[in-house]
């Protein structure tokens, strides 16, 4: 089977798995994701299997806003990918799909430091305000994507496997 | 995961930091020269000030500007910010509401070329650094005892656009030593603190990135030396802390107040990163 083709028939298991009710799984809590030592998060976090199209649409609106700061030759349809981070295109080559899972989730566990935001937590935080009102958050912010958003943009992640010219 | 494949991403990653940036047509803006009304010589490149330890060239925020929108900076008639400056002219001159006037003071805004260089500033009698709007209003209410303008007001901007009007060309030089050195302290940490849900920091944007497109914007080093700017994007002229304000925002935090003692802070540390660079406002940016 090929790459495509294996995570095809994966992801029919995991639908077939998820759509029994006795194995459907709760969301993990985003205080309570297991990371690896790397960084990674080895199980999906709402164990229903990502979508890829919900995905990409995520890259580019809302919370996820990733061509902000990403190139994405896939995404080429969208004006202005940003250049702050490295282009994604052959991402699902260079890394696994726990450790892209947990570069979306929170990259600061792979990257110490780094500018990118961490999309699956919910503080603490420094002055946290309600959106981009200006104004102070009100009581617990939710993260900026929830459990299903986090595995589908990870599961269209896993289709940038080649470095298109 | 393997060994070899977390190298991999990490040497990928840092290719794409080392790579030279793309030439674009703005890289040819930055080289470009900026001389207002074909007299006014601007400095807009720099050797970084020694207290910058992360940066050896500073550079004004025209520099990272289309060439459309430079050019509208380097004649008096085609900069819309020319506007405010004027309404200010015969603000400067007009009742304060009490029959006191700046022009019972100052002859002219002329007088007070060089001032806008040299702000935030500490101020003895104050006991505290005082921004050029904080001055403003301390000779309307303390010396004229008149009713003070709003910190953020449209009159107050104009003003300090005319301000800095008449010092365009000298260079920056606020103090940072002696007793504005605390303010300056807290400042800087603000700076480089990562605020709200997207924990970002001035300098993660205007320090670590400059030159790099976010979405549609080409980052600049967020200097200030071209304040009050006009901007195309609202069509009006925009203070500093205003400016600061808008950019807390985009990091999903809770902004701090034009006039607040962290704004001030912020402001005098910024402006010190742009000393060496000339006072351009009221700039064109977009
Ligand atoms: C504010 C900028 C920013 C945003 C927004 C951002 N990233 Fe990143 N990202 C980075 C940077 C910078 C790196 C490189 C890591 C480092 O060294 O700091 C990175 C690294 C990555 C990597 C590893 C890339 C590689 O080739 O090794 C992935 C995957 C990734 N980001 C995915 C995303 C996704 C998905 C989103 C949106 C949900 C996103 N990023 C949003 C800045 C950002
Ligand atoms: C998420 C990225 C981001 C962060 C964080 C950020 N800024 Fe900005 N800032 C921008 C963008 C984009 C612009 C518009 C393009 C430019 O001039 O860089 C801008 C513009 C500015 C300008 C106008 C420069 C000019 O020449 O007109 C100043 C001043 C500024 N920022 C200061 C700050 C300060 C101070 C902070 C921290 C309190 C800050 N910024 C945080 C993105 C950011």
């Amino acid at each position: 089977m090929t790459r495509i083709e294996r995570r095809a028939v994966g992801a029919a298991i995991a639908a077939l798995i998820a759509a029994a009710p006795l194995w459907a799984a709760e969301a993990v809590a985003p205080d309570a994701v297991n990371f690896t030592d790397v960084g990674g998060i080895a199980e999906s976090l709402s164990g229903t299997p990502g979508d890829v199209e919900n995905g990409a649409a995520l890259m580019n609106k809302g919370a996820g806003n990733c061509i902000a700061c990403h190139q994405v030759t896939a995404l080429n349809d969208l004006p202005f990918h940003g250049e702050v981070g490295p282009s994604l295109d052959g991402v699902g080559e260079r890394w696994d799909e726990a450790q892209i899972r947990g570069i979306v989730a929170d990259a600061k566990k792979t990257f110490p430091g780094t500018i990118m935001p961490s999309f699956y937590k919910t503080g603490p935080y420094e002055r946290p305000g309600d959106g981009y009102t200006g104004k102070a958050a009100q009581g617990e912010l939710d993260p900026l994507l929830t459990a299903q958003d986090v595995e589908d943009v990870v599961a269209f992640l896993m289709t940038l496997d080649t470095y298109p010219e | 995961m393997s060994k070899s494949v977390w190298l991999g991403g990490c040497a990928a990653a840092a290719l794409m930091f080392c790579a030279p940036a793309i030439v674009t047509a703005q890289d040819d803006a930055a080289d470009r020269e900026l001389v207002i009304n074909g007299e006014i010589e601007i400095v807009t490149e720099a050797d970084a000030p020694a207290h910058l330890e992360n940066m050896s060239t500073i550079r004004s925020g025209w520099t990272f500007r289309s060439p459309e929108t430079q050019t509208m900076q380097m004649d008096d008639f085609d900069n819309p910010g020319t506007l405010g400056v004027e309404a200010a002219r015969e603000a400067f001159s007009a009742d304060l509401g009490n029959g006191e006037s700046c022009a019972g003071c100052h002859e002219s805004p002329e007088e007070l070329a060089g001032v806008r260089a040299v702000y935030p500033k500490w101020d003895a009698d104050a006991g505290a650094v005082q921004t050029i709007e904080m001055q403003i209003n301390e000779c309307i209410t303390e010396r004229a005892g008149a009713e003070a303008w709003g910190y953020d007001s449209g009159e107050m901007i104009d003003m300090s656009a005319l301000m800095s009007f008449v010092s365009r060309g000298e260079a920056v030089n606020v103090a940072i030593d002696g007793p504005a050195a605390e303010t300056w302290e807290k400042g800087k940490e603000i700076y480089y603190t990562r605020y709200g849900q997207l924990e970002l920091s001035c300098a993660n944007c205007h320090e670590d990135n400059y030159d790099n497109m976010i979405r549609a914007d080409h980052l600049s080093q967020g200097q200030i030396n071209g304040f009050p700017t006009y901007r195309l994007k609202n069509a009006k002229l925009n203070s500093v802390q205003g400016r600061f304000k808008g950019c807390v925002r985009d990091t999903r935090a809770e902004t701090f107040s034009p006039g607040s003692p962290e704004f001030v802070a912020l402001e005098l540390y910024v402006a010190s990163r742009g000393n060496g660079l000339s006072v351009e406002g009221p700039a064109v940016r977009n």
